[in-house]
């Protein structure tokens, strides 16, 4: 019964792995990704209820609309600090996660808001062996597919390889004449909608409420930290790994589950700073 | 040679006097005498403003001065604080000074251990150690509920009077203000004396650049762990003293939003500056218990963007500002 852990490991990916390939390429402390994942989930959640869009127009209205807002903040705020020092940063993103949350909570109150799946999601699948939710699989295969996207888009194609290349030395790479800041501005925008795409699909256990970037942004960190920055198979196991373990803990030592990750998280960044799967020391 | 040249020299007067006081310092002590009795009715909140002071200058010692950006350093005030509770609820100890000074050691144990490995590492590493290891502590403190009183905290607390003779009083904090004042300007000055030493001096060293510490002779991980082991007895000591004055402990003491918010009221005030943790401290709690009780939204909007504000554009907080003020003034430009 690992399927459930596996399908939170995915949503923890998909919304995590926008917020590594950043760090990744600017070093960047950006403690407001969970904010974008959460208007993300907030436009999400009101398209369909708003406006009645169907589950997948609404997925991807919520992440283009979610990539043009970080375009936005990426060009008129966050490019000012990108060679600020580390407090700055840490200061300025949790003052933009602050305003995100009076807003939504000033826009549509402190409510958690529900997620209502289309009946093709709802209930249980066949799959042969056992019975599951539908949603888990979908959501596992939905991950799936993102995955190999990714991958095959950080792997085999140019701008995947100058995002690689900049990762690695982004010195060594601005002076092949790779223009770092709109990769990062692209990369920012993409990554941001990743995590809208995120805060949607996961919205139906992770819920959605204005205190979500808070709540989950330890995890989201760990993800990164354990994953390693820049890195998106890395992201991909360490989200799966912490997925799994948090079900896993959670259902049959419901009182210590978390303390576990969190002791779990410690050892293993003092064994490997850089993360179990980054090579760069960070 | 005639003796010592450099002695004249401008730079070098200017280090020796560094540590002197200087005219205006003994403001704040005044104006804390002066609101206990102007404000008799706001002692509770004066309390929490002293609190916060000396929480925030804790913080400052290792982010102003030696450059280590945490975000849990609620952790040592948490420990501070379930030392002194968990003493006085289960009937083994309520002397308040000696159960600050029981509080301060076992917080600079966890800043020793946790400072002992963690400072080896750095930049987001060290900033998700900090963050895991309050985690860690909050979530142990939630889950031995019957030592710590887990989600509910501990309340009534028990603590015995002052030198045996002046109460706590709960709804007449008078006690607890010059109790929490006096702790203070203890603590204040040891900090002060240790930021004007040589040792507060490599420290600000290893923030400015720690590649050429070393190089110069400094131990630098030591001295980064004896810092760390300081403040976070000061810490531990601002949670136990908060513990009493209010007499009772939960989750919160533990929690990222305290830790947040102490380094928003360090940055607010400007960090590296001793006196930040005062300002900042009473700029922010006087606009959140003004703001906060008639519009708990607002007041966080104001705060995000006040925080990107400063992120952007003063780095020094409010006494950065001032300073480069008081330097664009034609008085004083002309006088150095």
């Amino acid at each position: 019964m690992l399927l459930g852990g596996v399908a939170a490991g995915m949503v923890l990916f998909i919304v995590s792995v926008g917020l590594s390939v950043t760090m990744g390429l600017m070093g960047f402390v950006n403690l407001a990704h969970g904010g974008f994942a959460m208007l993300g989930g907030y436009a999400i959640v009101q398209a369909m209820k708003q406006a009645g869009l169907g589950f997948l127009p609404a997925l991807l209205l919520g992440f283009v609309a979610t990539a043009a807002v970080s375009v936005v903040f990426e060009r008129l705020l966050y490019a000012r600090l990108y060679r600020a020092a580390e407090l700055d940063q840490v200061l300025f993103t949790i003052g933009l996660v602050f305003v995100m949350i009076a807003s939504v909570t000033l826009v549509f109150g402190p409510e958690n808001q529900p997620l209502v799946l289309p009946p093709a999601l709802q209930g249980q699948t066949n799959l042969g062996i056992t019975q599951y939710r539908t949603y888990s699989v979908v959501l596992i295969a939905s991950g799936i597919v993102i995955v190999v996207g990714l991958w095959l888009g950080f792997e085999r194609t140019r701008m995947g390889a100058q995002i690689r290349a900049a990762v690695d030395n982004r010195r060594m790479a601005e002076s092949l004449g790779i223009n770092i800041d709109r990769l990062f501005t692209v990369t920012f925008a993409l990554g941001s909608g990743m995590a809208a795409l995120g805060g949607g699909l996961g919205a139906e256990f992770l819920g959605l409420d204005p205190q979500y970037p808070l709540k989950y942004l330890v995890y989201f960190l760990i993800v990164v930290a354990v994953g390693g920055l820049g890195r998106v198979t890395g992201v991909f196991y360490a989200a799966l790994l912490i997925g799994v373990f948090d079900f896993v803990l959670k259902k049959y030592v419901p009182q210590g589950g978390t303390l576990f990750i969190y002791a779990l998280t410690i050892l293993l960044l003092l064994w490997r700073p850089q993360g179990l799967f980054g090579s760069k020391a960070t | 040679m005639s003796a010592s040249p450099g002695a004249a020299h401008p730079a070098a007067l200017a280090l020796a006097r560094r540590h002197r006081l200087r005219a205006w310092e003994p403001i704040p002590w005044v104006l804390a005498l002066a609101f206990y009795l102007a404000f008799p009715k706001h002692l509770g909140f004066g309390t929490e403003l002293l609190v916060t002071v000396l929480f925030a200058l804790s913080l400052d010692l290792v982010l102003g001065y030696a450059g280590i950006v945490t975000l849990g350093h609620a952790a040592f005030f948490g420990t501070g604080a379930y030392t002194v509770g968990m003493l006085a609820k289960h009937g083994i100890w309520n002397e308040p000074i000696t159960s600050l000074i029981l509080a301060a050691l076992v917080a600079s144990a966890v800043g020793f251990g946790s400072g002992l490995v963690l400072l080896r590492t750095r930049g987001l590493t060290l900033l998700m150690l900090t963050l895991c290891t309050m985690a860690l502590l909050e979530e142990a403190a939630n889950l031995g509920h019957d030592y710590t009183g887990g989600f509910d905290g501990l309340d009534n607390l028990l603590i015995a009077p002052l030198f045996g003779v002046f109460e706590f009083n709960p709804l007449y904090p008078t006690t607890q203000y010059l109790y929490v004042l006096a702790v203070l300007f203890l603590c204040f000055v040891f900090v002060r004396t240790l930021v004007y030493s040589p040792f507060g001096q490599s420290l600000t060293g290893i923030r400015e650049n720690l590649l050429r510490m070393p190089a110069v002779g400094a131990p630098v991980q030591a001295r980064l762990v004896v810092c760390y082991t300081l403040s976070a007895a000061t810490a531990g000591i601002a949670g136990g003293i908060w513990a009493q004055a209010n007499a009772y402990v939960n989750l919160g003491t533990l929690g990222l939003d305290r830790a947040a918010t102490v380094l928003i009221i360090l940055v607010l005030g400007g960090h590296g500056r001793l006196y930040g943790a005062f300002i900042g401290a009473a700029a922010y709690l006087a606009l959140s218990h003004f703001l906060a009780k008639i519009y708990p939204t607002a007041w966080q909007l104001g705060l995000g963007l006040l925080l990107v504000a400063i992120a952007l554009f003063a780095r020094n907080g409010i006494l950065g500002m001032a300073e480069t003020l008081w330097h664009r003034l034609p008085l004083t430009r002309a006088a150095s």
